[in-house]
């Protein structure tokens, strides 16, 4: 029962994402090797959508993941069931874990423990974010096959080219959806 | 009030807080302040810090666990599932249109050379991600070790995610333990 499983799968990332929406990524690239419900490729593009359109990213990728895999199995009403499951397996373990909290919020908060796994947490769940980085890179960079024949050179300069521009300080705040806009020009004009 | 009015109203603020926030997380903030606070009065802005400095440091989607921490302050536990269900329905909405759009054109050339750009740009999007949690992971060597141990492993095994976080989560306990010992 595929919906049942996106469930579970979803119901996984968000008991153990850990840091927001990002922290979703690893567990997607996961998903997207072990499960063949979409490619390496269709999670970036999901990145791109989810960050461009309103609402936490997290869930905007729990819901495209749940349409696209939904609709493989009789188009658009399986697609919007699959949509639904995937978001409320994410957000079922979050409401439960915060409703048990806010029950007894004074001793949470000032857990000393809790803060010492935090400080095991916040580097792992970085770590985790910065290998599927790399990751998408490499599949980006690299399409075909990892060879400096199939090097993806146009991608790399505006890699680099987006880099410094992001890192400016008077571009540094705008929104990522004019990155994404540009990016999406750049690729148009010169096929990439 | 009749109690069912709370509910929807719940549901319907924080329906309009998913539709306007771009990005989730702190990006959420302001519009929190404005609806939450200013607004309806559900909480008192040294609440909604509180509420949300929690939904950071718990499993799962930050704009998620404020969402269900404030409905629950306001109306207990449908209160906590209302606000929650509110917060997601326009992702819901928005994306399954989208990705249905997405999907029909996909085959088309310059479709695909758009999103030839923009995978580009996710990639440089999610290196910026990761170097402003670094600012905020790494504050000393062991949190360095964690870090660069956790990236090549999951980078060249296929340990599942799972893994390292209660791994790590475990290393952060013995540190601290031992290290407050010391001190």
């Amino acid at each position: 029962m595929i919906f049942l499983k996106l469930f579970f799968s979803f119901f996984k990332t968000g008991l153990f994402a850990i840091g927001g929406g990002m922290a979703t990524i690893p567990f997607l690239y996961e998903m997207a090797d072990t499960t063949g419900w979409f490619t390496r490729d269709d999670l970036a593009n999901m990145i791109a959508v989810s960050e461009s359109t309103p609402g936490p990213i997290g869930v905007n990728m729990a819901t495209y993941v749940g349409f696209i895999t939904g609709s493989k199995v009789a188009g658009i009403p399986t697609a919007i069931i699959g949509a639904v499951t995937a978001t409320l397996g994410l957000i079922t373990p979050a409401v439960i874990i915060i409703l048990v909290v806010a029950s007894f919020l004074k001793n949470f908060r000032d857990n000393k423990q809790l803060n010492n796994a935090f400080y095991g947490l916040r580097p792992a769940s970085t770590g985790l974010i910065a290998a599927a980085g790399i990751s998408v890179a490499v599949t980006v960079l690299f399409p075909e096959a990892f060879s400096l024949a199939a090097f993806n050179f146009k991608g790399a300069v505006l890699a680099v080219i987006l880099l410094a521009l992001t890192n400016v300080k008077q571009l540094k705040k705008l929104h990522p959806i004019v990155f994404i806009a540009a990016s999406a020009a750049a690729g148009v004009i010169f096929k990439m | 009030m009749n109690v069912i009015k709370i509910y929807l109203k719940l549901f319907a603020t924080f329906a309009k807080i998913g539709a306007m926030t771009f990005g989730g997380g702190y990006a959420m903030l302001p519009i929190l302040q404005r609806e939450i606070v200013e607004k309806q009065k559900w909480a008192s802005e040294e609440e909604l810090m509180d509420y949300f400095a929690i939904g950071q440091c718990t499993p799962g989607i930050i704009a998620v666990n404020t969402a269900t921490f404030i409905g629950q302050k306001t109306k207990g536990v449908l209160g906590g599932i209302s606000a929650t269900l509110g917060l997601v329905f326009p992702s819901l909405i928005i994306i399954s249109m989208l990705a249905g759009v997405i999907e029909a054109f996909s085959h088309i050339a310059w479709v695909q050379h758009a999103f030839g750009g923009i995978r580009v740009c996710v990639c440089v999007l999610i290196i910026n991600a990761v170097i402003k949690l670094l600012k905020k992971a790494i504050i000393d060597k062991f949190t360095f070790v964690i870090f660069v141990a956790v990236a090549v492993a999951a980078y060249f095994t296929s340990l599942s995610p799972v893994i390292f976080v209660i791994v790590a989560a475990v290393i952060g306990i013995i540190i601290k333990n031992i290290g407050g010992k010391k001190a």
